[in-house]
Parts: structure tokens; sequence; C-alpha cells
């Protein structure tokens, strides 16, 4: 199923980003979420000033793939780290030290631990970072003056005009019936 | 610091535009309201019943935006001098040598190594705050956690200098990493000491992605707002001279550079909290591992005094003591320093701080008593020797000083109201702080001030130098703590306020 994405203009001819409600409370955009998810959307969103507690079954968003990349590349950092150990002490400088085999590994567990350790903290944040396509300098929405109080103590729902089911005057509907204090809409 | 003047500020109140801060009353059972016995009633994180999510966001970004008042750049003046000192005895030992410390043939390692292990030991409670409680669901931890994470990158700095000061040749300190040259030499990965180069790295760096990530939403709303006042006004803030830009605009720029784009979003945040807590996972076998490798450095060795094994385990809990008493001794001025601050950081708080430190105490407690059972037990005459020197001969006033500070002092927080007055506790932690420092010399010079012949006996007597490179470490320390109250977000606002009752989507 596929549909030529209509593209919307303002009347001033600029392309739009989409829509955007205000909620004063954690539990309206709570409800908001669930109406917006049933009604089918997929580019949308929920923003507020900390972590809504069980907003990804509001919103039906699926589980990050992020653990499993920062597994893989923090156990790939402690191969490395035990290799490269390894190598040192077998072929770089191998030399005898406490009388002992030039690989025995057991010396070199803490350096491996440690290393992992590295990589998985940076393959955390750069992981998380990346995903959520960070850092960037500017956004649609943070040029909205309402916006600016989303670090504060306001709650949010924006959808975006490139979802195929985005129609200016159904979103807003939709928005205002799930309990929006103000609605408006957000220039490209 | 805006000067808001008096009548400007009546006005503001009236209006109300400008909320003061939550200042809790004093009530006698409950001290702020949040000393409540009852396990059915939930104390509550932030005082106030009627506090909301944007007193948090004023109260701490009030701290950056008003500034901290009239004592801090007197404060920080004298930190700073005081700090300088450090720099000016570096470059004194760099250029005569080591032989401006009062180390001897003997004592090889005095308080160079006292101060890395006692810096490094203050930097875990950090982390242990961050990662250890957030793994446990402790909420309370939102009250702490960002001040004691900043401590420890900032104590942490402090115990890396020494390490590389100490070698000796300190242009050769690279060599310390394993980085190719043209004689093919490579580190030892056999040795705790190389070990320790590893682990004290991995946990500045870890610590310090736990911190930033951790500001990046608080950045975005010290952005936001700085925004929104250009927005209404391009004028607004004061003018900065050297910059020639208003302070407003510096604080968007910079705080916007800072908060990397955040916007907020409910799928960053998903994302947000899975990679916290991987990081909090991850960092508390990295704390532990830390102070357990840090301790390898002596258990490792065949030094009686050192030959141990109960070494990491005794020196982690010692860590997260001398931490904990390092976090009291900062936050609880701050507390009286800062308007609003006494409705983050509640009584019930401070109070769970010295329950920590009153349980970690007794754990370095068992740790002194073991070592003296282990070396009666052993029937090693060289072992026994060492103990029975380290509490009667030359070094008994530090080892004694040790155990009044460590062991006895905390003692205090078995009763209530020790533990529940703020000036009580604070005299405790600086107890606490001391005692830590003397541990770490104790373990040290009295173990190797005495081999195994006499001929090899001397004692360690510190120079001005070795003093006042401590003195200008803890100027250091608190220089650096003293920047980031005033530039960067003292408080976790995002999880504050999501620890508040209101911030549950179930409640109507």
């Amino acid at each position: 199923m596929s549909t030529a994405p209509v593209i919307y203009q303002t009347e001033a001819g600029k392309p739009v980003y989409g829509i955007l409600a205000e909620f004063a409370t954690p539990a309206d955009v709570y409800h908001a979420a669930e109406k917006v998810r049933d009604a089918g959307f997929t580019k949308w969103d929920v923003y507020s000033p900390f972590p809504v507690h069980g907003i990804e079954e509001a919103m039906g968003m699926s589980r990050t793939k992020l653990p499993l990349l920062v597994g893989a590349l923090g156990l790939s950092g402690a191969c490395i780290g035990f290799g490269f150990q390894y190598w040192v002490a077998t072929q770089g400088y191998a030399t005898v030290v406490h009388g002992k085999p030039y690989g025995s590994w057991q010396a070199f567990v803490p350096v491996t631990f440690e290393i992992g350790v590295l990589f998985t903290a940076f393959s955390a944040l750069l992981g998380m970072l990346i995903f959520n396509g960070l850092p960037r300098w500017h956004h649609p929405l943070l040029a909205k003056e309402r916006f600016l109080k989303v670090g504060d103590d306001k709650f949010f729902i924006g959808i975006e005009a490139a979802d195929g089911k985005f129609d200016p005057k159904g979103v807003r509907d939709l928005l205002l019936a799930a309990g929006a204090t103000s609605v408006e809409l957000v220039e490209d | 610091m805006s000067a808001i003047h008096p009548d400007q500020s009546t006005a503001a109140k009236l209006s109300g535009a400008l909320r003061q801060p939550p200042e809790p009353e004093y009530n006698p059972q409950t001290g702020d309201g949040s000393l409540v016995d009852d396990p059915s009633v939930r104390a509550l994180l932030v005082l106030g019943r009627n506090t909301t999510f944007a007193d948090i966001t004023e109260t701490v970004c009030g701290y950056i935006e008003k500034g901290p008042g009239r004592w801090f750049w007197p404060t920080f003046f004298v930190a700073a001098q005081v700090a300088g000192l450090m720099p000016i005895m570096i470059l004194y030992l760099i250029i005569t040598g080591v032989g401006v410390w009062g180390l001897n043939n003997q004592v090889d390692w005095a308080w160079d190594i006292t101060n890395f292990v006692f810096w490094i030991g203050i930097g875990h409670a950090g982390t242990l705050i961050s990662a250890i409680l957030c793994l446990l669901k402790q909420k309370w931890r939102t009250s702490i956690n960002r001040a004691a994470e900043a401590m420890t990158i900032f104590a942490v700095i402090c115990a890396g200098t020494f390490p590389g000061i100490h070698i000796g040749r300190v242009w050769m300190a690279w060599m310390l990493f394993p980085i190719p040259n043209y004689n093919a030499i490579w580190p030892n990965f056999k040795s705790p000491l190389l070990w320790d180069v590893f682990a004290v790295s991995t946990y500045a760096t870890v610590s310090a992605l736990f911190w930033f990530m951790g500001m990046i939403p608080d950045f975005a709303t010290l952005r936001d707002r700085a925004a929104l006042r250009l927005m209404r006004n391009p004028d607004s803030g004061q003018m900065i001279p050297l910059l020639n830009m208003r302070a407003d605009r510096v604080m968007a720029i910079a705080y916007g550079l800072l908060s990397l784009g955040w916007r907020f979003s409910s799928r960053h945040w998903h994302r947000y909290e899975k990679a916290y807590i991987l990081l909090a996972g991850i960092s508390t076998p990295l704390v532990l591992s830390v102070h357990s490798i840090v301790s390898f450095d002596f258990a490792t060795s065949i030094l009686p005094g050192w030959h141990t094994t109960i070494f990491p385990p005794y020196f982690v809990a010692g860590a997260i003591f001398g931490g904990f008493a390092m976090v009291l001794f900062l936050m609880i001025p701050a507390r009286e320093l800062f308007p609003g601050m006494k409705a983050l950081i509640t009584l019930r708080h401070l109070e769970n701080m010295a329950k920590i430190i009153l349980v970690t105490g007794f754990m370095v407690g068992f740790a002194y008593s073991m070592e003296f059972f282990i070396a009666w037990y052993g029937a090693n005459r060289y072992e026994q020797d060492v103990f029975v020197n380290r509490a009667t001969g030359p070094y008994a006033w530090a080892y004694w000083t040790m155990i009044g500070c460590n062991v006895i002092s905390p003692q205090l927080f078995w009763f209530k109201f020790c533990r529940q007055s703020p000036v009580v506790i604070f005299i405790v932690a600086s107890f606490v702080t001391v005692g830590m420092w003397f541990e770490r010399f104790v373990i040290i010079v009295s173990s190797l001030h005495r081999a195994f012949l006499p001929g090899e006996w001397h004692m360690f007597y510190p120079t001005p130098v070795d003093i006042l490179t401590f003195v200008g470490s803890c100027g250091t320390f608190l220089t650096l703590f003293l920047l980031f109250m005033r530039f960067l977000p003292m408080f976790a606002m995002s999880e504050i306020k999501a620890v508040m009752p209101q911030a549950s989507p179930h409640k109507h």
C-alpha cells in the first residue's frame, strides 16, 4: 500500500512540519497518546519534561534494540582488550613475569574487564544519541514559543505531516477531543 | 548575578511572576516533615504539598541564572588561590626531582599515594549513588546524585594527578599507556600498577559520560529558558564585557551545544532510560572493580601489612564510607547557602546517608579488627610485628586517629537526634574525611617504614612541598566544585520531577 505523500503548505507557502498540541498533566497526555495510537498514526511523538511512566505502551512503541548493540560492542571491546594483552605478552614484547607462561591469561582479567566496560559505556551513550538522531542543531518544534516550556512543566503531542494519515483538520479535531489545551501548526 | 531592584522583586512576587522557592516549615516531631517513622507513610522526596514541576525548574535553574549569592565569588577566590598551590608545587617537583618530598630509601610511597587513594576513594560515592541506588530503585538518590557525580569527577582529577607525578621522570608518564614507540617496548599487563592505570582512566571516562548524559535534559531546559527569554526580548540578560554578548545569548549557545539538541521526545526518553540503566548496570561492577584494583597495588606485594586478601572488599567499603562523608561535607553547607535547597535535600535524605556511614563505618571497623585477627591467627611473625608496631609503634598516633575518626565517631549515629541534626552530621563527616586520609597513610607508611632488617627502619617526615601539594589538591577539588555549583545544574531536574507524586499518569 503506497500512496504518494501529500505535501502540506501554509498560506505563506512554507512546508508544514506537523501539528503540536499542549496538555496540562502527565495523565492527560498519557490518555491522549492512547487515542492517537489507536487512530493508527506512526510518525508522532509525546514530549514531556521527564519520561512519563508507561508512555511506551500508551504510544505503542516497540522496545529499543540498543541493549543488543551495547552488549555486542561491550563484548567485542573485552575481546579486543584480551587479544591485545595476549599479543603483547606473547609476541609484541614477550617477557617472563612471575616465572609463568607468556600467555597465562589470569593476569589479563582486570584490563579485559575495564576495556569491556569502556566500550559498553561509549556504545550506550553514543548508540542512544545515534538512534535518537542527535546531536542536531535545530528542530522545527524548538522555534515554537509554547514548546520551549517542555523542559519545564508542559506536555505535548506532535503529529508530523509526513505521517500517511495526516490531515490538518482531522488531526486537530482528534487532539482537541483528546483534551489538548491548545493546538497549533508547526512550520518546517 | 543579575541584580533585581527590591521594588521590582516585590512587584514580581505580588504578580506571581517570581515564585518563592518552597521553604519547609519546622515541626518538632518530624523536623522538616520528612522524618516520618510510620512505615505506612511515604516521606515526601520533595518537600511542600503544593510544590509544582515549575517550582523545581525555577529553583534549580535559578541557582545558575540568578547566581548563588554574595558569598560565592569571595569563596571562589580563596579556593582558587589554594588550588594555585598545586601547579606551583608540581612544577617545583618536576624541575627539581622527587627529592623535594620527604621520601627516603625505605618509605618510597607516602603522601603521594596516600592522596591518590584518598581522592579515588572519595570518587566512589558518586557512582555508588548514581548506579547502585539507581539499580536498587532508591528514589531518594535524586536529591544528591548530580552533586555526588560531579564530586566523583573532580576527586578523580585530583587522584589521577598523584600517580602521574610520583613516577620521578614525569616526562616518561606516557609509557604508562600502551603507546607504540620506537624501542618496541610494551607495558607489562601482568602488573597491578598497570591494571590501576586502566581502572582509574576507565573509571574517570565512564563517570564523566554518566554525569554528562544525566545532564543532557537539564542542559536542554536551561537552553529553552534562555531561548524563551530571548524570544520575548532579544536584549534580555546582563551584558558580559569580555564576550560582548548578553548573558542569555551565551547561555542559549553554551547550553544549546551541551544539550545536543535534546527535545524531550518520548521516543528519545525511551532509549535514554535504557542507556542510563545500561550505564548504571555496567558502572556497578566498575566501581567495585576500581577500588579492588587499587587495593591490588598493595595486596599483590609480599610486604607484611599489605599482603592480605581482605583488601579489595575493605577498600571498597572504605571508599563508600569516605565518599558519603564528602557528599555530606559539601551538601550540608550548600543546603544552607542556596535558597530552596532544603526542600530538595530533606532531613530524611541526610539521615539515610548518616545510616550508610554507620553501616560502612562498621565494615571498615570489622576490616581493621580482622587484619589484627589474621596477623595473630596466621602465625607469621613479621605480619604480627607490623600490626603490633602499627598500634603501639611510632605511628600509633596516626593509627588511633584513624580508629577514633572512622570507628568511634560514626557511633554517634546510633542516636536519632544525631542522625537528624545537620550540624552533628557535618562534624562526623569531617571526622570521617580526616580519618579516611589517615587510614591510607597508616596502611602505606606504617607498613613500609620498618622492613625485615632493623637497618632498614626509617621514619617518614613530610616536607612543606608534600603538605602544600595536598592542600593544593583540596583547593582544586573545591574550586571545581564551586564552578560546578555556579554553572551546571546541581540537581537532576527531570529525575526529581519524575519521582514527584503528580508525575504519575494514573493520578487524577
